[in-house]
């Protein structure tokens, strides 16, 4: 049985971003038994960056194969057709907000011509919420969900979407954003615009060419500029060591004899009209040197793609710099989740694809709670909280949740949170760690709160719910340093959660951290820190 | 109309803001006039590396030239821009107090701009300072504001200007250097040598199959071979041909043609059926080679910006010296625009106007100036020390902004000389007008400057003949501001619906336009002045492939009209 999409109906989800982490979502929704699912990226084809990635090492722990960058994104994007999500390339979401804010309902003029879809043989949410009474509904104010307006070549559509994933990725810092003094030549540019040019577009780039930067994507850029003729004269970074995996630096170091110039900065670039060169300093000595090169690459110094996130007024993790997310990867605004590489920049596809899925099964158990609460509640529903249908129940309806992120929600903050309502706990990271994700947990309160500051909680605190366990059941964490060994410790109001096995931290390399501690976590209690432990010899301990 | 005589009327010498408004006023005339510019495309120079503010002149010495022309200027720009669609925005500006001595001046600063004629200034105390810029850091005193105080768009301005001209009649040669000037016999005819030519093409990134460098450009309808090969002039120093602001497209020389804007179906086309370019040697020379050529012309109009006082030598002047002063900027990203809402400007020193914060007419929020003599004309670098110094006064302005992205830094360089004034005199025996020493106020002076220098010159007995027809219409530029609707919000049709710079949401539409306008850009840095394309957070990590495949593409189809 196929049918035909109705073009004016609201689409279930809206994921923006026809990346790793919104191609993966939009699979598992459709597996998941969603109805309507659009995926819209801005770019003029779907699949990301791996899109102009063209080493291999993708799909390894998501598709558990090993290939290139293109054949991963295609074979990404030819899932979700065969998953039945649409489509929707050089497609631009030019804004986000709330329904019953927006007042909108998508124009069905903008819309007939739409790009009808045929729908596999699925059950779908539609079969519980019919179309017709879903409209209905949406005709009472305020509308649950979120107006996004869409723009490309069909003109401006606005489409009402009862759940929304932002997976928009991550970019590099540009030369400007690092601050790097200097000339303003051409032949500088970013692993992005490197790859374009040189995949997308066949440009030749003859001549020396210099990488800042010695994590994972630096050797993939000076792979990438060999293709293009350039000869790397090094990879500089200002760590005191490279950052990539041994195996990856050693192949293409005999590959392409690519040094790596330690403890060293691009104190200037020169150059007027196009680069002669770039000063060089080395940050122990303080000698500076000038190196003769035609490219210029900065890479890695990711953030987050979070523009979208932030007009939406999305609560901002200061540490990420994308949307605060809790470990359902649900964003500050109800039916708004978001996953991949804006949550944590950067890691690899196949984490951002699994990320993705992650997030898909919380959305579908978010909409599933939201087709059982009737259109009359639909005002309630705006502040309910996510909750994936296969746990257990929550026993009221009562499902405001409560921000526990500042300090001076510490004291006194039991007979705030009745039973049955959940809490919603900040995870700070002190230095050198420099952000974690997810950043947010959310705890129910269950009928007898345990005083913060106790190790009593440890004994009565519930187990770890399954349906709050984030991506892969852990965090993951950066470092600005390199330590080893090292132990992550968890903390809440001064009480140790939990310590780490001892684990290398290496900067630009994730850290993960299990998330079994989240059952000592006390939903009444402060927001979680997590720190890198003193080392044994000086606590004593 | 003499447009085809070998002899023009006027020469302007540069092409910058100053001289493309002279162009503009001049070409209201029925006048011969050629535009001569050394960069590949119009206002590269001071005109688009500023503060990109719309002075009122509040603050000018009282009783200089400098001050009668702001004010003139500026009120004359307000209303250009507006019919032009250059986007300007009314923020106002608030002189901000920080000590108990810049708060004791501030009585002294209102009085002099009473003097300059400007009334509208208020004292804010702190109270309602904050009260309007909430954002503001502690410390604050009070406050003068200027109402009239606007941001404007730096780019789209000279290329108003130039449009207009070129549109009128104008000659405009670009990538053209004067290099002498030599009086005929009779003494009534200027004959200004130039080189001409690409520089250097790029070529670090060309994509295979696109067309090599066929040789120099080729002068198009070259008829009057006069005079001999001249060697360099004092402005050839090596390496000095170099423009410093013209930042070349990959692959922007390789299409010989492109000098003054080829395919832009142009009646008016610079050398066309004029210009007496002469290719030395083979026409298939190196295209490094940089062509040499000659042109004469009755009057000559110096506004050559930081190399006004070597083409003031070439006329015998030496009244004055252009130091270089550099002013580095910095950028920060669209989503600190809500952290202001007025030009914030310290309390001026003797020396500069200090370090303010401003928002721009593209959505962002600017910090700037430093202020440091340079000895090269051409030394637009940033600096470590000037960028940090920077950071420092903008986090004590705006706290906020040290949690916002940097989008761009960049540094111009001011025309100054060793006088507090404009240095603009007419010399009617010579036929020779001065327009130097603008400092950094030309961008709102410009208009008061060109109506100024333009009357000075009928005095010294250049005719102004009405036009045939009347003046041309002002042009209606792409409106590249955000205070008002941006092509993408209306897709007027499918391809302003093509978001290609994400960052600034620019459409393959406007790139579009701005490669068929009547000034195409000749690189894509020329593009991103028109468009704004490649402008944005992320600074081409997105879309720079693209839009160098779109200038690219669309040179080589000869730019379809």
């Amino acid at each position: 049985v196929s049918r035909i999409w109705d073009p004016a109906a609201p689409v279930d989800v809206l994921i923006v971003g026809g990346g790793p982490a919104g191609l993966a979502a939009a699979t598992e929704l459709r597996r998941l038994g969603v109805g309507k699912v659009l995926v819209t990226d801005r770019e003029a084809e779907l699949g990301g960056i791996p899109r102009h990635s063209w080493h291999t090492g993708y799909g390894i722990r998501d598709l558990h194969r090993c290939m290139t960058g293109p054949a991963y994104a295609r074979r990404l994007v030819e899932s979700v057709r065969k998953a039945g999500a649409e489509l929707r390339a050089a497609t631009t979401v030019t804004s986000l907000e709330p329904a019953s804010a927006s007042g909108h309902l998508p124009s069905a003029e903008h819309l007939a011509s739409a790009e009808h879809v045929p729908m596999g043989e699925r059950v779908t949410l539609g079969e519980h919420m019919p179309s017709s009474e879903h409209l209905r509904a949406s005709e009472h104010a305020p509308l649950d969900g979120h107006v996004a307006e869409l723009t490309s070549a069909r003109g401006r559509e606005r489409v009402l979407a009862r759940a929304v994933l932002i997976a928009t990725g991550c970019r590099e810092r540009p030369r400007s954003a690092r601050l790097i003094p200097g000339d303003r030549p051409t032949g500088v540019m970013t692993t992005g615009e490197l790859q374009q040019r040189v995949y997308l577009n066949g440009e030749r780039l003859p001549g020396r060419a210099v990488v800042v930067g010695a994590e994972h994507v630096g050797f993939s850029a000076a792979v990438t500029l060999a293709h293009a003729g350039a000869e790397v004269v090094a990879l500089v970074t200002e760590q005191p060591r490279h950052q990539s995996y041994a195996a990856f630096r050693i192949g293409a170091a005999i590959r392409w004899h690519l040094p790596v110039w330690t403890s060293a900065v691009v104190s200037r670039i020169t150059g007027r009209g196009k680069l002669d060169g770039v000063e060089i300093t080395d940050t122990r000595s303080g000698v500076a040197r000038f190196v003769e090169c035609g490219t210029l690459v900065f890479t890695a110094d990711w953030i987050p793609d979070h523009e979208l996130a932030r007009a939406a007024g999305l609560d901002i993790d200061p540490g990420t710099r994308g949307p605060a997310v809790d470990t359902t990867l649900r964003t500050s605004a109800p039916g708004i989740f978001a996953a991949g590489n804006v949550i944590h920049a950067a890691e690899t596809a196949d984490i951002a694809a699994l990320s993705g899925r992650h997030a898909a099964t919380h959305i579908a158990a978010y909409l599933a709670d939201q087709a059982s609460s009737s259109p009359a509640s639909s005002a309630a529903t705006a502040h309910a909280a996510t909750r994936p249908a296969h746990t257990r129940p929550i026993a009221t309806t009562d499902t405001r949740s409560v921000q526990a992120d500042e300090p001076t929600d510490i004291t006194g903050p039991a007979e705030t949170r009745p039973a049955g309502t959940d809490a919603t706990l900040a995870i700070h990271t002190e230095a050198p760690l420099s952000w974690i994700s997810p950043n947010l947990i959310r705890l129910p309160v269950t009928s007898t709160t345990t005083p913060s500051g106790t190790d009593s909680a440890l004994d009565t605190a519930p187990p770890s719910p399954p349906d709050i366990a984030p991506p892969l059941g852990r965090f993951t964490l950066r470092s600005n340093e390199f330590r080893t060994p090292a132990r992550l410790e968890v903390r809440q109001d001064g009480r140790r959660l939990a310590v780490s096995r001892p684990m290398r931290l290496i900067p630009g390399r994730p850290v993960h951290l299990h998330a079994r501690w989240l059952a000592n976590a006390d939903p009444t209690g402060g927001p979680i820190r997590v720190s890198v432990a003193a080392s044994r010899s000086r606590t004593g301990a | 109309m003499n447009r085809m005589a070998d002899v023009a009327d006027v020469a302007i010498v540069g092409a910058g803001v100053v001289g493309t408004a002279i162009a503009r006023t001049l070409a209201r005339y029925s006048l011969d006039c050629v535009l001569i510019e050394s960069a590949s495309d119009v206002g590269t120079g001071t005109s688009k590396a500023n503060t990109a503010i719309l002075h009122t002149g509040f603050d000018a010495k009282p009783g200089t030239l400098e001050s009668t022309l702001l004010a003139r200027g500026s009120a004359l720009l307000r209303d250009y821009a507006s019919a032009a669609g250059i986007p300007v925005e009314r923020t106002g500006a608030l002189l901000v107090a920080w000590t108990a001595e810049q708060l004791t001046a501030l009585p002294a600063i209102a009085a002099n701009a009473a003097r300059n004629g400007y009334q509208a200034i208020r004292p804010v105390p702190a109270e309602a300072l904050y009260e309007r810029e909430p954002r503001l850091g502690p410390g604050a005193l009070g406050a003068l504001e200027i109402p009239g105080e606007s941001i404007i768009c730096p780019w789209t301005t000279p290329l108003a200007f130039a449009t207009e001209a070129v549109t009128a009649g104008i000659r405009l040669l670009l990538n053209t250097k004067v290099t002498g000037a030599t009086a005929d016999a009779g003494g009534e005819v200027h004959e200004l040598t130039f080189t001409t030519g690409p520089e250097q093409p790029p070529g670090s990134l060309r994509a295979p199959g696109m067309p090599q460098a066929q040789g120099p450009p080729q002068a198009q309808g070259s008829s009057h071979a006069t005079g001999p090969l001249m060697t360099p002039g004092p402005l050839q120093a090596p390496g000095s041909a170099e423009d410093p602001g013209s930042l070349q497209a990959p692959g922007s020389a390789e299409d010989p043609g492109s000098l003054q804007g080829q395919g832009s179906a142009q009646e008016q086309s610079p050398a066309q059926a004029w210009g007496s370019l002469q290719v030395p040697g083979s026409a298939q020379a190196q295209d490094s080679a940089r062509t040499r050529g000659s042109l004469r012309a009755r009057w000559v109009i110096n506004a050559a910006g930081l190399g006004s006082d070597s083409v003031d030598a070439m006329f015998g002047g030496d009244g004055f010296s252009i130091r270089p002063r550099r002013g580095e900027l910095i950028v920060f990203d669209k989503l600190a625009r809500p952290l202001l809402r007025s030009i914030l400007l310290p309390v001026p020193t003797a020396r500069t106007k200090g370090v303010l914060v401003a928002p721009t007419v593209y959505g962002n929020v600017l910090l700037g100036p430093t202020a440091e003599d340079v000895d090269d004309p051409g030394d637009v670098s940033t600096t470590a020390t000037g960028l940090s110094s920077l950071l420092a006064a903008g986090h004590r302005i705006l706290p906020d902004l040290a949690d916002e992205e940097v989008t761009a830094t960049y540094a111009g360089l001011r025309a100054a000389t060793e006088h507090p004034d404009y240095q603009i005199y007419v010399d009617a025996k010579r036929r020779y007008a001065c327009v130097a020493g603008i400092r950094s106020t030309g961008l709102s002076a410009s208009l008061g400057i060109a109506e100024y220098v333009v009357g000075e010159l009928a005095e010294a007995g250049l005719r102004l003949p009405p036009r045939p027809g009347g003046p041309v219409p002002i042009p209606e530029m792409p409106y590249i501001g955000e205070a008002g609707p941006r092509p993408y919000q209306r897709v007027a049709s499918p391809q302003y619906g093509e978001i290609v710079c994400h960052c600034e949401r620019v459409t393959r539409g406007e790139i579009a336009d701005a490669m068929t306008s009547v000034l195409p850009p000749t690189d894509v840095n020329g593009v991103r002045r028109r468009s704004r394309a490649m402008n944005g957070r992320c600074q081409g990590f997105y879309c720079a492939a693209a839009v160098s495949r779109l200038f690219r593409e669309s040179q080589a189809n000869g730019i379809p009209s």
